[in-house]
């Protein structure tokens, strides 16, 4: 059916050498139930509302807590198994963990702070991660000292650096302003280009996730409604009311194929011959980059209009019609453009004036200026 | 200045003060840390064991002392014999009395401060690969100094200031017992040397204040060290 992305997770990085988790907690008044497994590259957004069971399926991955039962395994590496009684303490798990405070020890200075966790044999990535988190002129500082992003670098660095398998991030942004936000998120997305470690990414935040995430796992009362790509997750219509926070976006993934720069624009190709034309992207040609289209700056037409400012017209066929409960003037719509999902929304007048059905060949409309490359 | 006598009682003092606060630490550290730290059955006995000479008067303290560990007790007999050590009457008595007494300052306040380190922190540490030693040794220890300093000066002051569990263990011997307390008790009791036990009180005092402030000098010299803050 619906082809799947150019995806960055290979098959040899396939879910057999991620992690892998099915576990049960009683936790108070609600029980976490999770069944997971996760590529073993990229990142993966773990997104649901405050409470929803996040940040304590965090800590029993982490080790923080004991499942009640189930088995925890990173590849081969069994982490925990209650059923043989086993269940290794977190020091012994070799997973980094980015909290939502940085937990800075403030009797060290950032240097002790960032080789406290290093083994001998990460001695030579030290230098790397503090230029990469911009870190070198902090080392003598004491972490009292520091802004909140500063401190949240340091704490990014200080789990890098004690060589884990895996890093798990809970809420990084929390707390840090706009313009920090930003600066921070930009450093994580430069780790998540240039290091090969898995990352399980903790997160609220729609924009937060549609910047960084690959694939994403729904999170629901402590419960699992959804794991898969992150382009996939957003393309089901099914989880409308779950994902309301994305602003009903598709995010794809597209090659630059060249650049016009009398019209400051960029060509990027969807697959199957299809073109957009966006504002001038600063990527070479060949670089992919990620594109978010929301529902509402995608029309659609039945023949490619002559005399339109909409520069993309892109020929889409319709893989599925749905209704949303709470919105009964609009229809969703699940089309598919080169090899990528994308959603529309149409008013259920214009949708029934069309006489668009399932399975249609439409022209695709969508305006220049509704890109947003890779950042918020 | 000083007479003879007066250093002596000085001298010796502080050396019992500081030889009593040598003994307790550890087991004090050990005690406050269960106390702080952990959940188990009879709690609350051990913390009112552990009070119990700030309750009790000094003199039982002295009596249960020469009972468990005098001449006539196994305790006391096994420690003579293996090691040659007597407690009754000697310095080292003295200065297990005073530790004895102390021991309820130490723990109070070396437990407040590991109850105020920050177990984020130390879940910090175990995800960066510390075992509970490492995180005890480098994390909660160093982040507890300043109740530690405050809980050992005020332990020391306490020692130097012991009376009556000393002088019912181990007597009032000149030169091996007597501490300032117990030669400005002599003097008092001794027709005509007012005078005398007018400079020994007032030499009690000024060491005592010294104690105080060196303890909160060192505590607060010590948080600054620990939290720099923003400016």
């Amino acid at each position: 059916m619906i082809t799947t992305r150019n995806s960055t997770i290979s098959t040899s990085a396939g879910p057999e050498n991620g992690l892998r988790l099915d576990v049960r907690k009683c936790l108070g008044n609600f029980t976490l139930q999770a069944r997971l497994s996760l590529p073993a590259r990229g990142v993966t957004a773990l997104f649901g509302v405050s409470g929803s069971g996040k940040t304590s399926l965090l800590r029993l991955i982490a080790g923080l807590d004991r499942p009640d039962e189930g088995v925890i395994h990173i590849g081969k590496r069994c982490l925990v198994d209650t059923t043989r009684g086993h269940c290794l303490p977190p020091h012994r798990r070799r997973i980094g963990v980015v909290f939502q405070e940085a937990r800075l020890f403030p009797h060290y200075r950032v240097r002790g702070n960032l080789t406290y966790g290093m083994p001998a044999s990460a001695r030579s990535r030290f230098d790397p991660i503090v230029d990469l988190l911009g870190i070198g002129r902090l080392l003598d500082r004491m972490p009292g000292t520091l802004s909140g992003g500063e401190a949240r670098r340091v704490s990014i660095g200080r789990a890098l650096l004690s060589d884990p398998e895996l890093l798990l991030m809970d809420e990084p942004l929390t707390g840090l302003d706009g313009a920090r936000k930003h600066e921070l998120l930009r450093y994580i997305l430069t780790l998540t280009r240039d290091l090969e470690i898995p990352i399980v990414y903790i997160s609220h935040d729609p924009k937060e996730i549609s910047a960084i995430a690959d694939h994403l796992v729904l999170i629901e009362a402590g419960g699992v409604v959804a794991s898969d790509s992150l382009e996939r997750v957003l393309s089901r219509i099914d989880l409308t009311t779950q994902l309301g926070g994305f602003d009903a976006a598709s995010v794809l993934e597209a090659l630059v194929t060249r650049h016009d720069d009398e019209y400051a624009l960029t060509h990027l190709d969807l697959g199957n011959d299809q073109t957009l034309v966006v504002p001038l992207v600063d990527a070479p040609p060949g670089a992919r980059c990620r594109i978010r289209i929301p529902v509402h700056d995608v029309a659609l037409a039945l023949s490619s209009p002559a005399d339109t400012s909409y520069r993309n017209r892109l020929d889409a066929v319709i893989k599925r019609v749905g209704t949303l409960q709470d919105s009964p003037t609009s229809v969703e719509l699940l089309l598919e453009v080169g090899h990528h999902p994308m959603r529309a929304r149409l008013t259920r007048k214009s949708f029934d004036e069309l006489g668009l059905a399932e399975g249609m060949p439409v022209k695709a409309l969508i305006r220049c200026v509704a890109f947003d490359m890779r950042h918020l | 200045m000083l007479t003879p006598d007066e250093w002596e009682a000085i001298l010796l003092s502080i050396k019992i003060g500081i030889s009593a606060v040598g003994w307790i630490l550890l087991p004090g550290i050990a005690i406050a840390w269960l106390l702080a730290r952990h959940e188990f059955r009879g709690k609350a006995l051990l913390d009112g064991i552990v009070h119990l000479p700030l309750v009790l008067p000094p003199v039982v303290i002295g009596y249960l002392l020469l009972v468990s560990l005098g001449r006539q007790s196994w305790l006391g007999r096994w420690l003579h014999e293996l090691f040659g050590i007597a407690l009754p009457f000697t310095w080292q008595g003295a200065a297990v009395a005073s530790g004895v007494m102390a021991f309820p300052l130490l723990v109070r306040a070396v437990r407040l401060s590991l109850e105020a380190v920050d177990p984020k922190l130390e879940a910090a540490a175990s995800t960066l690969g510390a075992g509970r030693w490492r995180i005890f040794l480098t994390i909660t220890i160093p982040l507890s100094v300043p109740g530690l300093l405050t809980g050992a000066l005020l332990a020391f002051a306490r020692a130097l200031s012991e009376f009556g569990a000393t002088i019912t263990f181990a007597s009032n011997i000149p030169g091996e017992t007597r501490n300032l307390p117990l030669a400005l008790y002599t003097l008092i009791q001794s027709p005509g040397r007012e005078a005398a036990a007018a400079r020994l009180c007032i030499l009690s005092i000024i060491i005592a204040m010294l104690t105080l402030l060196a303890s909160e000098w060192l505590a607060n010299h010590a948080r600054n060290r620990l939290r720099e803050r923003d400016t």
